[in-house]
């Protein structure tokens, strides 16, 4: 993948932030309006992939490693499993042991917020790891199809010749 | 007619008929665009029965899916329409179970005494006030209405949900579909996390390269 035309580049450099910017708010939001933590990671997961097929996968590796989305999504699940454990020292598993706060409030609710920005970081970066590791699988079998057919093709005649 | 159940079986019948092109059709390319506009059918369908959560999820979701399976899963060359198949018989033996379903479908959802009482399209289980009118007796119907506490699961709920009694703490989140998700019922979406991150962790032990080979050299040496 060496990226597209000039006019998706440029359209993907004025979009794609503003992608970002709607998946984390429906993150932070999720226990206001709509939304929520799957969503918005899917929606951050988007806007990722759009960078990678806008600009290749060379570009995509500067801005956010494959490395990098692993781990991020290890953490993100350990951060939900650790709201639910600290629930369980105050009380029980999941117990909501913060303030509830103003009903309406981005600060309200209690552990749900942490929750589901726990869950958009672990969707989000997993399933862009996911759709990196296909890209990256179906180049190497590309190639390696490429490959084994140019092997004997090439080799045969040449073989034959010396 | 309900102008909302209308539009519902304009889109479900547009849905049908994706549905059957991205089965019937010989190219990959249009199989999986006509497997879009299902889902897409299905978010707005979401939507229009009042599940805005769900709606934005699906419509989210299946952008992604469409963009990883026409990027990433489709090859230039795929021969695996190529074998016959005998459409005919299929699709007349499918035809005469789905009409067997709908007549017994027919069958059981009349409002006599001997038949199941099977709910309104568009109205579950959980809705309070019908909840309530069908757990009365018949012919005492106050005596249901008359209960302060809700009759259902979903009534209790949107009653109790936000602010709490003074025996269970509310969530305190506007959004109810949250509170359930995220506080009242954790444990189950905390299961609902670890089947997603099962499923990535496999998709890179699957896909990966480096540590096969190595694998396979370990095996060689040996």
């Amino acid at each position: 993948m060496h990226g597209m035309s000039l006019i998706v580049k440029n359209i993907t450099r004025l979009v794609a932030g503003f992608i970002a910017i709607f998946g984390v708010y429906i993150v932070l939001y999720g226990h206001v309006s709509p939304g929520g933590g799957f969503a918005g990671g899917v929606i951050l997961a988007g806007a990722l992939v759009l960078i990678v097929l806008a600009f290749g996968e060379e570009y995509s590796r500067k801005v956010f490693p494959h490395d990098v989305a692993k781990t991020s999504d290890a953490l993100g699940a350990l951060g939900f499993l650790l709201v639910a454990i600290f629930g369980y020292m105050v009380g029980g598993f999941f117990v909501n042991f913060l303030p509830r706060g103003q009903v309406g409030n981005l600060f309200s609710a209690g552990t749900i917020p942490i929750s589901n920005l726990a869950i958009g970081i672990k969707v989000g970066t997993g399933l862009f790891g996911v759709f990196l590791t296909l890209a990256l699988f179906r180049r190497q079998r590309d190639r390696a199809g490429a490959g084994s057919l140019n092997g004997p093709k090439g080799g045969g005649p040449h073989g034959g010749e010396t | 007619m309900d102008p909302v159940l209308v539009l519902l079986i304009a889109l479900f019948g547009f849905m049908l008929i994706g549905s059957l092109i991205a089965v019937e059709t010989r190219d990959l390319l249009s199989s999986v665009i006509c497997l879009g506009a299902v889902g897409f059918g299905t978010s707005v369908a979401f939507l229009l029965l009042g599940a805005p959560d769900l709606a934005i999820t699906q419509v989210v979701v299946e952008i992604l899916v469409l963009v990883v399976l026409v990027r990433v899963v489709i090859t230039r060359k795929d021969e695996t329409y190529a074998a016959s198949r005998s459409t005919l018989a299929v699709g007349s033996v499918l035809l005469v179970l789905g009409v067997l379903v709908a007549v017994m479908f027919w069958m059981f959802s009349g409002s006599g005494q001997d038949r199941l009482r099977m709910r309104p399209f568009g109205d579950p289980l959980m809705n309070d006030e019908t909840e309530a009118s069908a757990a009365a007796p018949a012919g005492q119907p106050e005596l249901a209405t008359t209960a302060t506490e809700p009759a259902s699961i979903g009534g209790a709920y949107l009653k109790h949900g936000l602010v709490g009694t003074p025996v269970v703490n509310g969530t305190g989140a506007a959004n109810y579909v949250m509170g359930i998700v995220l506080d009242s019922r954790g444990y189950d979406t905390l299961g609902e996390a670890t089947v997603i991150f099962t499923a990535i962790i496999g998709a890179y032990a699957v896909l990966r390269r480096v540590g096969r080979q190595h694998h396979a050299r370990d095996v060689a040496d040996r």
